[in-house]
């Protein structure tokens, strides 16, 4: 560790002012304070004093996110192992996948932990690289250009980004989207903490709306091209009324663990569990955004399906609303996200609450958007500013009201 | 039958929201979103405005204008077709109304009077709320439809600009490149916005 230390400490007059590389002082910056903790002392006479900076934060979601990045290289392996199983066509997918899984020398049984792993890695790993390497190229771009440094903030879009994409989805579109999320939804309002909408949403909504025959539809949750694997939410969406949940091709026990098709890292209610634990504990993610979410989402759905309808989405009971589909997902790592969320704790609430009844509102009463969340919290988002506003001047009239008697 | 006007509503609130889906009275819609007082007064006259006038436009247009219209006078009207005078009257109901609501206002809130100031009087020029007249018309609304459109339709363009308020209250804090400071800024802000409200796209 000395070492490394010394090796920073010997290149930084090149990238200080008048050496000669002082153009990429962002990046010099961005590598020296993610291995050490920044020795620079506030200038200003105030100022708080706390060990969690913006860097070890964005870390320590990264961290809580690996329960969801583990079924991501599983289930998604598993899926695909399965489909094989089922149709019995490993010869006729030829591509460089089963090459080196060959290679490797793994098998597709469904059954076996590493050929699962092993397979959903080469889905997995190639969407995020891809991410990676174009996301992180706008970003040090920007930082270089308009002389900010580069934000860790970027490592979490990064990450969530890839896990709410389906296993087929191809890697120019990767790019496309994460360049849309990064530049339009993040970079021009200034960097981390400045933009009102959650960028890696924004990119996925982007793919969404540009793209929507990759990203919707029943035969890409299932990495193998050309089987079809339905979403349990898109099952249930597409089928008749008289069906019911019927329709549902899982499990109450398989959706909350994730053994279902979907997107990669989205699947497991469970992994979301375990990460909103860490979240919480660490204070990290809001607790009330979360139960706000969970209450509203709730409360709504209970409603529908005590009124049932001509409309099947109308069957399905609270209970399972809560574990299919990106709910956990996005009510755990995306709602949270402190810069596009409200501020103000009754904010919070009222903020999770909104989610959780809009997410209930589009799945049940829109059949063309059968996954509800993300649009659910994007709308949050642009409505957060607005709810804290409202808390604040309330709070404000209220102190007012207090202090004039 | 509910379930008929609550889909009327939701749809003129969110799918076709005037300002986000047909970007409709984007001249006001940018130029008094800077502070979110303000553009909750504007939000609110504009419901009141819409509120009233589409349902008057539309009794205007089922009893005066549409062909036929005049049968209940008498039978020799019957044949009449007065649709093209249809822009007209809906900006005569339009121009009388904010005029009533701009005396009311400065009477009774002076301060919202002031702060409005120009763009008062221009609601009447709005494309938003001549849009919603135009809607009313093309979607053939009965009476108690164009009600729930026409509060529906303002509620949508209110609860728009007011996040969008919202919005560019708290981007005090962003560093925008200096190429796209101002509108540059609010029209991508506008355009992200639209994204979010596209959630119920495809009823």
């Amino acid at each position: 560790m000395k070492l490394i230390r010394k090796m920073l400490d010997r290149v930084e007059p090149t990238f200080k002012e008048g050496g000669k590389l002082q153009r990429f002082y962002p990046l010099y910056e961005a590598l020296d304070t993610f291995l050490y903790t920044p020795g620079e002392v506030t200038q200003e006479p105030t100022h708080v004093r706390d060990s969690l900076d913006l860097k070890r934060l964005m870390v320590l979601v990264v961290l809580s996110l690996l329960p969801c990045i583990f079924m991501a290289f599983y289930n998604t392996g598993r899926q695909a192992n399965l489909a094989i199983l089922a149709s019995d066509q490993v010869q006729a997918i030829d591509s460089w996948r089963v090459d080196a899984l060959n290679l490797a020398g793994l098998g597709f049984d469904p059954d076996s932990f590493l050929d699962n792993i092993g397979h959903g890695a080469l889905y997995f790993l190639p969407v995020y690289l891809v991410c990676m390497t174009v996301g992180g190229l706008w970003e040090v771009l920007f930082s270089i250009v308009r002389k900010h440094e580069v934000n860790e903030g970027f490592l979490v879009t990064g990450m969530l980004f890839p896990l709410t994409l389906p296993p087929t989805i191809p890697l120019w579109q990767v790019a496309i989207g994460i360049s849309f999320g990064v530049v339009i939804g993040k970079e021009i309002f200034g960097g981390t903490g400045k933009n009102f909408l959650n960028p890696a949403l924004t990119a996925r909504a982007f793919l969404y709306f540009a793209y929507p025959s990759y990203m919707t539809g029943d035969t890409i949750w299932r990495a193998v091209d050309g089987l079809s694997g339905a979403t349990p939410l898109g099952a249930l969406a597409a089928a008749p009324i008289e069906q019911g949940m019927s329709a549902v091709n899982t499990s109450w026990l398989a959706a909350f663990l994730g053994d279902m098709p979907g997107s990669m890292g989205e699947t497991s209610t469970l992994a979301c569990l375990l990460g909103a634990t860490m979240l919480i504990a660490t204070r990290i993610g809001s607790w009330q955004i979360m139960a706000g979410v969970v209450v509203g989402a709730g409360a709504l759905s209970t409603l529908f399906w005590q009124i049932g309808s001509s409309n099947s989405m109308f069957a399905m009971g609270p209970h399972w609303h809560l574990v299919v589909g990106g709910f956990a997902f996005g009510t755990v790592f995306m709602a949270t996200d402190p810069v596009s969320a409200a501020m103000t704790n009754t904010g919070k609430w009222i903020y999770g609450v909104l989610i959780g009844l809009m997410t209930i509102l589009i799945r049940v009463i829109n059949p063309a958007y059968p996954e509800g969340i993300m649009l659910a919290i994007l709308f949050g988002n642009v409505m957060a500013p607005l709810i804290d506003y409202y808390v604040i001047q309330r709070n404000i009239k209220r102190r007012q009201a207090r202090y004039a008697s | 039958m509910l379930e008929h006007y609550a889909s009327i509503a939701l749809k003129s609130i969110f799918v076709e929201n005037l300002a986000l889906s047909f970007f409709l009275g984007m001249c006001t819609f940018l130029a008094i979103s800077k502070n979110v007082k303000t553009a909750t007064g504007l939000g609110g006259a504009v419901i009141v405005i819409m509120g009233i006038t589409i349902p008057a436009n539309n009794l205007i247009y089922t009893y005066l204008l549409r062909p036929g219209a005049l049968a209940w006078i008498s039978d020799n009207y019957a044949a009449f077709d007065l649709t093209f005078l249809g822009l007209i009257s809906y900006i005569g109901v339009i121009a009388a109304m904010v005029q009533i609501l701009e005396m009311t206002l400065d009477r009774y809130f002076p301060a919202l009077y002031h702060s409005l100031g120009i763009f008062l009087p221009l609601i009447t020029v709005n494309c938003a709320i001549l849009g919603g007249s135009l809607f009313m018309v093309e979607r053939d609304y009965n009476f108690p439809e164009s009600v729930v459109y026409g509060l529906g339709a303002g509620f949508g363009w209110a609860l728009a600009i007011m996040a969008l308020a919202g919005i560019r209250e708290k981007m005090k804090y962003s560093d925008v490149p200096d190429g796209l400071k101002g509108l540059g800024i609010t029209f991508i802000v506008v355009g992200l916005m639209a994204l979010a409200f596209m959630s119920f796209g495809g009823i």
